[in-house]
């Protein structure tokens, strides 16, 4: 099987995930330059919410398709994220809006704290099991497999991607957005209600969150109360890496991010394998006899690198790959 | 002035008595106040990046962690070294400092939730290092932590055993809080006259206004670099002391669950006050024993069963602390006059 192939299939559907999940963020921070910090709660709720209502559905024995069974999984999830995504806005950063920036972030750390954890209490301890429900098909393509969950994961981000862009491009509402995110109080003075533009931008937000949180699920075939502040953390190096504020970069964020960890991940054991280093290879000689290799960092690492990228695009070009540069303060 | 000195001296009594009175109700409640005690100095570490400076840092326990892994790997069979406390704390808080300074440079020049995201990745990339870093090379001992860590000890009086004062038993949790009331009394005099100093009031300024004060010729690059570098070691300290008066340490305690909790104790008690942080960390250690004494036998009694874990119930309690304090007092419960204005509350 080739191995690169496979890693950049596999990077192209967490990057498609990571992209989703990204977009909540710049979308937010393009309006109100905060980061909304609870995000990666709200997917986590998605995936939960989605996996209850499938198991339910399956439990009934109704002869379904599967991907029926999904998009009804979504269906309840979207308004159930879209519902929390408003009260975020509502209780952790309206009122807050012309208090020093400190105190949205903490309330907001303090709300995605109340989320987990009422998670916690539904959901329970254990990771969940979505239930095998799609017979995941593998087609071959040049030496590698790709499976119907990993297209349709793609081919839905793509989707979802488009209609983003052309809801804030070509939409009166869209305009709206795009002049509340360059200066609120010159698209206040124009006629745009602010409010109504903030709040719906984190509605937005939670709604691709919870479709994120579903795609998420179904390709790990698990759910846990804790998925979403690591997922959290990559999408948010996405967005900063695509430049933070601007939907492309989000998207391209997203897909390079996921490609980089699925490539790392697939390579960072064979190229810190200190058996294969003739210099540190030759004091181990008798280990690596024995095991045939010494692995300085596995794949157990893979969460390193969403961080790694992260502090390396704030060090070297912290404006990242689409954005504009990013100032000590707005 | 007398009464004050009286008030004084008795809160001294008070403190030095507590944990003969605790012996009597339970060795377990020593243990709570020791533990109480590290967060203190926890929240004022934290208090220095959070309250003074205004850098929200959300991966703080990364530094504990840090102290506490220097003290283990220092002085227990694991290396097979044994090396006196007063060497290895130090060098815990000087890890812990370097490792505070090379995580702030890069991020201490854009924006503060920057550096609130770096932070929670970095807390969460420590406790992957500290469950991964056992092959091929045994470092850490991967999940399983560390056992066995040398107590205190000075000369021949060792701190983990029970000795007898006086006609005092006098056991080795006790022994422990004497040692953390008299650092902490030491902290806290540091943090009194950091606040008062050159620097502590540059950091005030840079968190009421961050061109206003370099526009007064203060160096805000260095000087939160500064804050930032030792909050990290006030925090490498409380590590190295959890890790000697534990005798273990192992990556399931430093969780960004600890992070959160920390800073709620500096939001709860008001930020940038050194008596608020104080009164904030001890009522944020005592109420969730208490929950934990009083809601399980309600719960019992209730519903026959338990739905509401207290850990569970912990975290909720910090989360609705967090927010409910921003919403309506800002600064704290305790606060800082001058933060009070800035934070647009009425005095």
């Amino acid at each position: 099987m080739d191995i690169f192939l496979q890693q950049i299939i596999n990077g192209l559907t967490t990057g498609s995930v990571y992209a989703i999940v990204a977009l909540g963020y710049t979308m937010v921070y393009g309006v109100i330059q905060l980061i909304n910090f609870a995000h990666g709660e709200v997917v986590m709720i998605g995936a939960m919410t989605a996996f209850t209502v499938i198991m339910a559905v399956v439990g009934l024995g109704l002869p379904l398709p599967p991907a029926l069974i999904v998009l009804l999984g979504v269906l309840a999830a979207v308004p159930v994220c879209m519902a929390i995504g408003y009260t975020l806005e509502r209780v952790a950063y309206r009122p807050l809006r012309h208090a020093p920036r400190l105190a949205p972030l903490i309330t907001a750390i303090g709300m995605s704290i109340i989320l987990q954890h009422l998670a916690l209490l539904i959901w329970g301890r254990d990771p969940r099991a979505f239930p095998q429900i799609m017979e995941n098909a593998s087609f071959a393509i040049g030496g590698a497999a790709i499976s119907t969950v990993q297209i349709a994961i793609i081919l839905m981000s793509v989707v979802l991607m488009a209609g983003l862009t052309w809801f804030v491009y070509r939409t009166r509402f869209g305009i709206a957005i795009r002049a509340t995110a360059e200066d609120v109080r010159v698209a206040a003075l124009m006629g745009v209600d602010a409010n109504r533009v903030i709040a719906a931008t984190f509605v937005i937000g939670a709604g691709l969150g919870a479709i994120a949180g579903v795609m998420v699920g179904t390709y790990y075939g698990i759910a846990h109360y804790t998925m979403g502040f690591t997922l959290g953390l990559k999408a948010f190096s996405a967005a900063v890496l695509g430049g933070i504020g601007n939907l492309a970069g989000a998207m391209l964020g997203g897909i390079v991010l996921g490609l980089v960890e699925a490539l790392g991940t697939g390579y960072i054991g064979d190229l810190t394998d200190l058996c294969r280093w003739p210099l540190v290879g030759g004091m181990l000689a008798e280990r690596c006899e024995a095991d045939g290799h010494a692995i300085l960092f596995g794949s157990n690492y893979q969460d390193v690198f969403a961080f790694l990228v992260l502090i390396l695009v704030l060090v070297f070009r912290p404006s990242g790959l689409l954005g504009e540069r990013v100032s000590e303060r707005a | 002035m007398n009464r004050k000195i009286v008030g004084i001296a008795l809160i001294a009594i008070a403190l030095l008595a507590l944990p003969l009175v605790l012996t009597q109700v339970g060795t377990a409640w020593v243990r709570i106040a020791n533990l109480a005690i590290l967060f203190v100095f926890l929240s004022l570490g934290l208090n220095i990046v959070v309250g003074m400076a205004g850098l929200l840092d959300l991966g703080y326990i990364a530094f504990y962690a840090v102290g506490a892994y220097v003290y283990a790997l220092l002085a227990s069979p694991h290396f097979n070294l044994h090396l006196p406390f007063w060497v290895i704390l130090p060098i815990g808080a000087l890890v812990a400092c370097v490792a505070g300074a090379v995580l702030g440079a890069p991020t201490l020049r854009l924006r503060g939730d920057y550096l609130a995201i770096v932070t929670l990745g970095f807390g969460e990339i420590v406790r992957i290092f500290m469950n991964n870093l056992s092959s091929p090379f045994n470092i850490t001992n991967g999940p399983k932590g560390i056992t066995r860590i040398d107590g205190l000890s000075v000369g021949s009086v060792n701190f983990s055993a029970t000795d007898t004062l006086f006609g005092l038993s006098i056991t080795g949790p006790a022994k422990y809080y004497y040692v953390l009331l008299l650092l902490l009394l030491l902290v806290i005099v540091v943090n009194l006259r950091l606040q008062k100093s050159r620097i502590g009031r540059a950091w005030v300024a840079i968190r009421e206004d961050e061109v206003a004060a370099k526009a007064a010729g203060i160096n805000t690059r260095n000087v939160k670099l500064l804050a930032f570098a030792m909050g990290a070691s006030f925090g490498g300290v409380a590590g190295g002391m959890f890790a000697a008066m534990q005798g273990f340490v192992s990556p399931e305690s430093f969780i960004l669950n600890e992070s959160i909790m920390v800073l709620a104790m500096v939001v709860l008690g008001g930020m940038g006050n050194v008596w608020g942080v104080i009164a904030g960390a001890l009522l944020l250690s005592f109420v969730p024993e208490f929950l934990r004494y009083s809601v399980e036998p309600l719960q019992m009694a209730l519903f026959g069963r338990m739905l509401v874990e207290p850990e569970v119930l912990r975290m909720l309690v910090f989360g609705i602390a967090l927010v409910l304090t921003m919403r309506f007092r800002p600064a704290g419960l305790w606060p800082e006059s001058r933060h009070k204005r800035e934070m647009g509350q009425k005095p």
